[in-house]
Order: C-alpha cells, then structure tokens, then sequence
C-alpha cells in the first residue's frame, strides 16, 4: 500500500514534469480571457510592471537559454518542483507542529494527574 | 485570470488579501485537524500538477486564450482545505516566473484558491448528491463544478473591478466580457478536471477525498471523521 502510493506520486510527478517540459512549449501564446479583456476594454496599461519583471524565471523562461521551448520547458521544470518542494516542506511542517501540540497537550495532561 | 498589479486599486487588494488569508488560516487549521504523513507528497503532487498543467494555454475565441486553475481539481483530490493550500502555493511559486501581481497576490488567492476550491467543493458535493453514486458521477461533478467555479473566479473580479478597479471601463461591458470569455474557458477546466479525476479514480479510487462513500477507504473515513469530531 504504502510502495504503491509512492510509486502513484512517482507517476504523477513524471506526468507533470513532462507536461511541463514538453507540452508547454507548445501551449497557445495568446493573451489569456482577462488580459484580453483587458486590452478590448482599454485598462489593460493599467498593470504595472511586475515587481519580478526582471528576475531570472520571468514569463516562464531561462534567461541566458536562447531556444525559446527549452527555456519555457526548462523553467516549467523548475517551477514543478519548486511548488512541490514547498508543498511538501510545509506539509512537514504542519505536521511536526501537530505533533509537537500533542506532545505538549499530552504533557499538560500527565502533569495535571 | 492572474490578476497583474495596477487592475485593481490598494484599498481593495489589501481587503481581498485579508479575506484570502482569513480563508488560508481556516484552511490550514482544517489541514492539520487530520493530517497524515502519507497525504503530504499527495498535495505536493496535486500543487505540482496544478502547476504543470495551468502552463497550457489552450486557445478560445478570438486571440484568447485560456488555461486551468485548478481549484476544484485540487480539492476533489484532496480536499478543500489542503486543495486551498495548493493553490496558493501555486499562486506564490508563479510570482517568480512574474506571473500575477505581488499586491494582487490576495486577490488572485481570493479568486482562485478560495472561491475556486471552497465554492467549488460545495458545488461539487452539490452535484455528487443529484448525480449517482459511481466513479462516473464522481467525475461528471468534479468537471461541472470546475467549469462553474472558473465562471464564479471570473465573477468575483468582475466584483473586484466594480470596488476598485482602474482604468474606468464600463462594469457592465467588463462583466460581460469577463464571464462570457471564462464560461469558454471553464469547458476547458470542466474536460481537464474530469480527465484528470476520471484516471486517477481509475488507478487509486482510495486517493481521492471527493470519492468518499464510493468505497471502503478507512484513510478517507478515518479523515472525515476527525473532521467532524473537530468542527
């Protein structure tokens, strides 16, 4: 039981990197329903500069990588398992909290009688 | 749907981001209620996918495009709370590729992870009691509700505009856009959400939160019941 789930997260994790990495590259690079809206109804020079504009991921790219797919594909890579990384480090931390109040309660019960 | 800094003014982001964090808080305080070690790589996947797939921009209309937000996707697999979670590290990762604004981040948490996981789920068990109890009315929910959900983030802007938004386009005009192009996009959300609950149905029926009462899954019983007990 305990094998097989991980073997599922496992399956599901390559599922999503090679979407990531092969499928979107190849993703409609059309404005998405609310930017095009956006510039239909004229608000759209209203969005400011993202404060990441510059970073190295902006607009799901590498920059430094020239061929424009594996630079997308590549940071939909990094992007997967940065979300699942922080994920998971959350979810262990959840955990090590919960225990950690159980252990406390626990000890506030024993020194109460 | 990422809503970029600029769309909508201050005073109105920061309300949203309250709202946001109020409902994360709830959120996270249900998760660890019944937490366990072995569904923590499973939200992690859940949130990776969400990610992976909300890169594909599927085209609609006219020049537009559109692409899942995966709210009530997230939260048919492992439920609302922790779905909740994922979405807004989604959200959070995305801010590194610029996508989405940092002073919007409240709003596109208010849209997506909240309204798109908490609205959704009760759309979603709305639809499980209606429809048969099997792995097909499972799925056939999950796929509605994701549709209507993209309709309802589209519709929570479109409030969001109406507050606080720049740019002084017409509200009407806007909500008719607005709702008209996601009501497209949420059949893209509606066929990728029933795709995806369907195969994993298929595979590990035990794994998915929203299947509950399907089958004998002491995981999800043992889950619910904590659940109860706590609330």
């Amino acid at each position: 039981m305990k094998s097989n789930q991980k073997m599922f997260v496992l399956g599901g994790l390559l599922v999503a990197i090679a979407l990531a990495l092969f499928v979107s590259p190849f993703a409609s690079g059309n404005p998405d329903g609310l930017n095009k809206v956006a510039i239909d109804q004229g608000f759209d020079d209203t969005a400011e500069e993202h404060a990441l504009e510059d970073g190295p991921l902006a607009g799901y790219g590498i920059r430094g990588i020239d061929n424009e797919r594996m630079s997308k594909g590549l940071s939909g890579l990094i992007g997967v398992l940065v979300t699942f990384g922080v994920l998971v480090t959350f979810g262990v931390g959840l955990l090590l909290f919960g225990a950690l109040r159980a252990a406390r309660a626990r000890r506030a019960n024993s020194a109460g009688g | 749907m990422h809503i970029p800094d600029g769309f909508i003014n201050a005073g109105t982001s920061l309300g949203a981001a309250a709202a946001a964090a109020t409902g994360l808080g709830v959120a996270v305080r249900k998760t660890s209620a019944y937490l366990e070690d072995r569904q923590v790589p499973l939200a992690g996947l859940v949130a990776a996918y969400v990610f992976a797939v909300q890169m594909l921009n599927f085209p609609v209309v006219g020049g537009t495009s559109g692409h899942l937000l995966g709210g009530v996707l997230a939260a048919v697999l492992v439920g609302p709370w922790a779905g909740a979670i994922c979405v807004a590290v989604v959200l959070l990762v995305q801010a590194l590729f610029a996508d989405g604004g940092i002073t919007a981040l409240g709003l596109n948490v208010l849209n997506m992870a909240i309204v798109g996981c908490f609205g959704g789920y009760l759309m979603f068990a709305l639809f499980r009691r209606i429809l048969p109890r099997t792995t097909g009315g499972v799925t056939l929910s999950a796929g509605v509700a994701a549709g209507l959900s993209v309709v309802a983030a589209a519709a929570a802007f479109t409030i969001e505009y109406a507050i606080g938004g720049a740019g002084g386009a017409p509200i009407g005009t806007v909500a008719a856009a607005v709702v008209g192009v996601h009501t497209l996009i949420g059949v893209g959300e509606a066929l990728i959400t029933g795709a995806t609950v369907g195969m994993v149905l298929k595979v590990r029926p035990d794994l998915v939160y929203g299947a509950h009462g399907l089958l004998d899954a002491p995981l999800l019983r043992r889950q619910l019941q904590t659940e109860g007990a706590g609330s």
